[in-house]
């Protein structure tokens, strides 16, 4: 029956619009995106990936407190991000086992925890809309956390972008010239902490990462200027969003892998024919 | 007895200590540069070259000692722009995503406002900056699409638009070509002229002898410190390197 209905692009595109829980997904999903696209060019450029993945794992037993306790699932996720980032430098600091190891021991240790307390608090937590994201579920009161959360984000991002490109590019120099390395770098991982909270809500804590990761080395794959890599990590974040709810609401599939699924492919296609750093390199292939 | 002045000396480092974690990497180093005084810093890898620079920048504390930068402490030194630093070209990331311009144009960061918005006496800086190596056709080239050569003549050009008055070099002549190598050596000229201080590592004894005044041997701590013609000896080099004789380093025609 529905198949029917997106013989026209048209159709395919405004009838979901018709739908209230569709229009606020679309729009969250988007402003989400933005601001994990935003993140996204300094996490790839900092070489972060690994702590993406590490933050977005640790905010579980957070998200799991904080509904348990009837406070906001934002505050307990971000204090457990942090706390995340501060354990791994002290285990890092203090013993001989290597960063990645700690990185990973702490996170898993992290996403345990909150597994078993999501069995043992008896409320009426989803474990599946945290773990896979539910935006076409998403409540009043996560849509003005959100709001708030990446005006936040995108915010301290602006005012401080070329301190945190300078960061990211040559932290040495940044120091010599008087410039607050320690506060960038803390500012960095905070930004990190808020965006995988209101990503997940999105895409889930497991595929969180890919938000913050994916737009940003499919953008670093297009171009050779920082802002250009921001601005095409945000679009394609955005889009990616986009197609993927549509391809979720019109086809019945999980809404969270879908959007993932579509910044993978956008990744692929960068991969593939990127002007300059393609495989088949679409300049070289027009100019003959 | 003497009394030091410390506004005499542009690098005044006393008695430093450097360790990470309990592991020592440098102790009981001293230098005094004054200013138009270039030295080379010379040492076998993980002699603590690098952690030199790190702790004259302020990148690392010292665990123990004292270092004076125009009889300042390290932090307004920061505050006041005086050091900079040009690094190796494997110690930065020539991937990344950043034009010449830009580059040049994060030496004035530290003047800036907090939303880092270039002024016109900003701008000026960075483009005579840029005349000055060589680079004016290069202005908005990724610095990914440099040679080695033209990269490092991309982070002197930082280093003379933040006006530092001490600059710091690790390894300037390694990986350049014939040109950059002549840039480099007659920019050396200048800035003595200029009255600025330049603490150099280098692996090539020869370069040594041909722009440095005063050599700083090092390995953990201070070998030898003196006037190049004086200091930069067999039997020093020797011992800086760990008993491989200058020979080998040199090869036997020297």
């Amino acid at each position: 029956m529905e198949l029917c209905s997106f013989l026209t692009l048209d159709s395919f595109i405004t009838d979901p619009l018709t739908h209230d829980f569709m229009r606020k997904a679309l729009l969250m999903s988007s402003l989400v995106a933005a601001v994990c696209g935003f993140l996204s060019s300094y996490l790839t450029l900092k070489g972060w990936a690994l702590m993406g993945d590490a933050v977005s794992h640790s905010v579980m037993p957070g998200v799991v407190v904080a509904y348990a306790l009837g406070l906001p699932f934002s505050l307990g996720a971000f204090i457990f991000g942090v706390g995340s980032v501060a354990l791994i430098g002290f285990i890092k600091q203090k013993s001989r086992v290597k960063e990645d190891t700690v990185i990973g021991l702490v996170f898993t240790g992290f996403f345990a925890l909150g597994i078993v307390l999501v069995s043992k608090i008896k409320s009426n937590i989803d474990l599946h809309s945290i773990l896979f994201g539910s935006p076409l579920g998403i409540s009043l009161s996560d849509v003005k956390q959100t709001i708030f959360i990446s005006l936040l984000v995108v915010i301290l991002l602006s005012v401080f972008r070329k301190d945190l490109m300078l960061y990211c590019f040559d932290p040495r120099h940044a120091k010599t010239v008087g410039i607050n390395v320690f506060f960038l770098h803390y500012l960095l991982l905070t930004c990190l902490s808020l965006a995988a909270v209101v990503g997940l809500q999105s895409v889930g804590i497991i595929l969180v990462v890919a938000m913050l990761i994916t737009p940003g080395a499919t953008a670093y794959l297009l171009t050779d200027k920082f802002d250009n890599m921001t601005l095409i990590s945000v679009l394609s974040a955005i889009i990616s969003s986009l197609i993927g709810i549509y391809v979720s609401f019109w086809f019945d599939l999980e809404t969270g892998g879908s959007i993932v699924l579509a910044q993978t492919f956008i990744f692929l296609f960068a991969f593939l024919f990127a002007p300059r750093y393609g495989i088949f390199k679409l300049k070289k292939l027009f100019a003959g | 007895m003497e009394t030091i002045n410390y506004q005499n000396y542009r690098i005044e480092a006393e008695n430093i200590c450097v360790d990470y974690n309990g592991k020592v990497a440098l102790y009981d180093a001293n230098l005094r540069l004054q200013p138009g005084q270039i030295c080379g810093l010379v040492g076998m890898n993980g002699a603590g070259k690098t952690t030199f620079f790190n702790a004259l920048t302020g990148f690392v504390n010292i665990s123990k000692g004292k270092i004076r930068i125009n009889g300042e402490s390290v932090r307004s030194a920061q505050k006041d722009q005086t050091i900079a630093y040009v690094p190796q070209n494997e110690g930065i990331d020539s991937q990344f995503p950043i034009s010449v311009w830009d580059v040049v144009m994060m030496g004035r960061y530290g003047s800036m406002n907090i939303f880092r918005c270039p002024r016109e006496s900003d701008v000026q800086a960075v483009k005579h900056a840029i005349e000055r190596v060589d680079l004016t056709d290069h202005l908005s080239t990724p610095i990914g699409n440099l040679s080695g050569g033209q990269r490092k003549r991309t982070f002197l050009a930082r280093a003379i638009a933040q006006r530092a008055s001490i600059l710091l070099l690790d390894e300037p002549f390694s990986g350049v070509d014939i040109r950059t190598e002549k840039l480099i050596s007659e920019l050396f000229i200048q800035f003595k002229n200029e009255g600025k201080t330049i603490l150099l590592s280098t692996h090539d004894m020869i370069h040594v002898r041909e722009f440095c005044d005063l050599v700083l041997l090092i390995n953990k701590t201070v070998v030898a410190y003196g006037e190049t013609s004086e200091v930069f000896t067999p039997e020093n080099i020797t011992t800086t390197f760990g008993g491989i004789s200058p020979d080998f380093l040199f090869g036997p025609e020297s």
